[in-house]
């Protein structure tokens, strides 16, 4: 479980990145941070393995407060996936990079060896085992930085802005890995502007502007309140923008899927011709 | 890129699309010179950008008939000031200073950021940022901006912001675009031609409206609007006459809608 508890974090130039931050999030949970570029989302992941530690206030992870534990610790249960995956990198291979936390965390030989084919098969990474990681092109990159947490299992996995320089193709295999690796008990925190990837996962979402949490609920809540993400310099999701625009046909703003919200058009529309 | 013919027209709005590395970013660094002079490798073939042959013309001459906006500015940005940046390549080449004043005010102007002029790119938002990128590129009057996935790392309300402003050089300023971009259902609306490349090739290119109606594009890693899906799936259970036409943004479809209504 996580706990922020009144949490302020100022930067050493005086900028205040969080702001009374009261946060639970609960074992197994999706969530999504979002809000504009600077609202203060990266920053709060990186309170979650103890990289920031709060100037005021607490964070706690499964009972351990971050200001009394280090980020190795800490890191054996939180892991964060940062928004440009080649600052994670340094090894010669694609497999020693994978094996390089795990040998730190002092697993044995063999875990290791299953571990890395495990995690290189999972992202299908297996055919550059051998290659650098440099070479991988930027989808790729970005699995092989998720490959490398997922390695040691980490209870807690936080994704900044997972979905940047990503086509549809490698979006629709994010939201796929991000249910797998929940399924498996994982506590999963992502950051990101995407709203239509966000629309697609549909975890409970927290609104963040300026630093401050402005509003914590479902996504079907959160990304139907079109004021409140204009305040966020959000724009709605497509199908939410359309389906508030139709009011005039009786339609309420509402996540759906493209077909469900075709279909209560044509039954709309069916009746209006019928009428006439 | 593999056995590549292309024609593009002044004036045109070009959408690269495709998935991530299939050749767009690629294909871009064709028409400012950068293939073949800064890149490694073998071009085979000829690329000729407003009757200059690529090979034969250094990317400092090509880069003045069609300027490159990158992913990410900061790659881009160096200068202490906007306007130090905005005037750099104007300098480079030994324009005269009225010049430089004049076209770097007037690139300023355009991009509606005057009010940055003096202040330190380091201090400049991510969407800004972009601006003053392009418009570095736009004191050059270049005739075709290429732009390589520009709102990538911006929030969606800054990524509008800066595709209107692209917009409104094609309408206003008549300046050919080469986007190479995700976020199609902010441009297609105004996109003249959808190139899709996959693997090296072309392999659809035509009016947005129509590769979207008749091709499923999915495959090649395009994302199609969520309103295209609703009209696709709309056309299928309602008679076909009461859609005429695909809309490509809300606002289109909310228009014959409300004709409908009216009648």
């Amino acid at each position: 479980m996580i706990i922020f508890e009144n949490v302020e974090y100022v930067y050493p130039n005086g900028f205040k990145a969080l702001n009374r931050i009261n946060l639970e999030v609960n074992s197994g949970e999706v969530v999504a941070l979002m809000g504009e570029n600077g609202a203060g989302k990266t920053t709060l992941l990186k309170h979650l393995n103890g990289l920031l530690k709060p100037t005021s206030g607490r964070v706690l992870i499964d009972g351990v407060d971050t200001r009394h534990s280090t980020v190795a610790s800490l890191s054996r249960k939180v892991g964060i996936v940062f928004q440009n995956a080649e600052d994670m990198f340094f090894s010669p291979t694609i497999q020693e990079e994978i094996a390089f936390a795990l040998n730190n965390f002092h697993f044995p030989g063999d875990v290791i060896r299953k571990r890395v084919d495990w995690a290189l098969k999972f992202m299908e990474l297996e055919e550059y085992r051998e290659k650098s990681p440099f070479l991988l092109s930027g989808g790729e990159k970005k699995r092989l930085a998720l490959a490398i947490i997922l390695a040691w299992s980490p209870d807690i996995v936080a994704l900044d802005e997972p979905t940047v320089g990503q086509d549809i193709l490698q979006k629709e295999k994010m939201i796929q890995i991000i249910r797998q690796a929940n399924q498996q008990g994982k506590t999963i925190i992502i950051s990101s502007h995407d709203v239509e990837f966000i629309a697609e996962l549909k975890p409970r979402i927290i609104l963040m502007s300026k630093g401050r949490i402005v509003r914590d609920g479902p996504s079907e809540e959160v990304l139907t309140d079109i004021s409140i993400l204009q305040e966020c310099r959000l724009l709605p999701p497509q199908i939410v923008s359309l389906t508030s625009k139709l009011d005039f046909l009786g339609l309420k703003p509402k996540l759906a899927r493209p077909e469900e919200v075709a279909n209560e058009i044509a039954r709309r529309v069916r009746h209006l011709v019928n009428y006439s | 890129m593999r056995e590549v013919n292309l024609e593009i027209n002044e004036g045109e709005f070009v959408v690269l699309a495709g998935r991530s590395g299939c050749g767009k970013s690629t294909l871009l660094r064709c028409f400012n010179g950068l293939i073949p002079h800064f890149y490694d490798g073998e071009m085979i073939g000829k690329v000729e950008v407003c009757g200059l042959d690529t090979r034969q013309h250094p990317p400092y001459i090509l880069s003045q008939y069609a300027g490159m906006v990158f992913q990410n500015p900061d790659n881009q940005l160096f200068a202490l000031t906007v306007e130090a940046d905005v005037a750099f390549a104007l300098e480079n080449l030994s324009f005269p200073r009225d010049e430089i004043k004049e076209r770097v005010d007037q690139a300023l102007k355009i991009m509606g950021i005057e009010e940055l002029r003096d202040k330190s790119t380091l201090e400049l938002s991510g969407g800004q940022k972009q601006k003053v990128a392009i418009a570095s590129i736009l004191a050059m009057h270049p005739k075709i901006l290429l732009l390589d996935e520009p709102t990538s790392s911006l929030d969606p309300f800054s990524a509008k912001q800066l595709i209107d402003t692209i917009i409104s050089l094609n309408q206003k300023h008549r300046i050919t675009i080469l986007i190479a971009e995700h976020r199609l259902e902010m441009l297609l609306p105004y996109a003249s031609r959808i190139i899709i490349i996959d693997n090296g090739r072309i392999v659809l290119d035509g009016n947005p409206r129509e590769i979207l109606e008749k091709y499923d594009v999915i495959p090649y890693g395009v994302s199609v609007p969520r309103i295209v899906k609703v009209v696709m799936h709309l056309k299928k259970t309602l008679n076909n006459s009461l859609i005429p036409w695909t809309p490509l943004s809300v606002e289109e479809f909310v228009d014959i809608i409300r004709r409908w209504e009216e009648k």
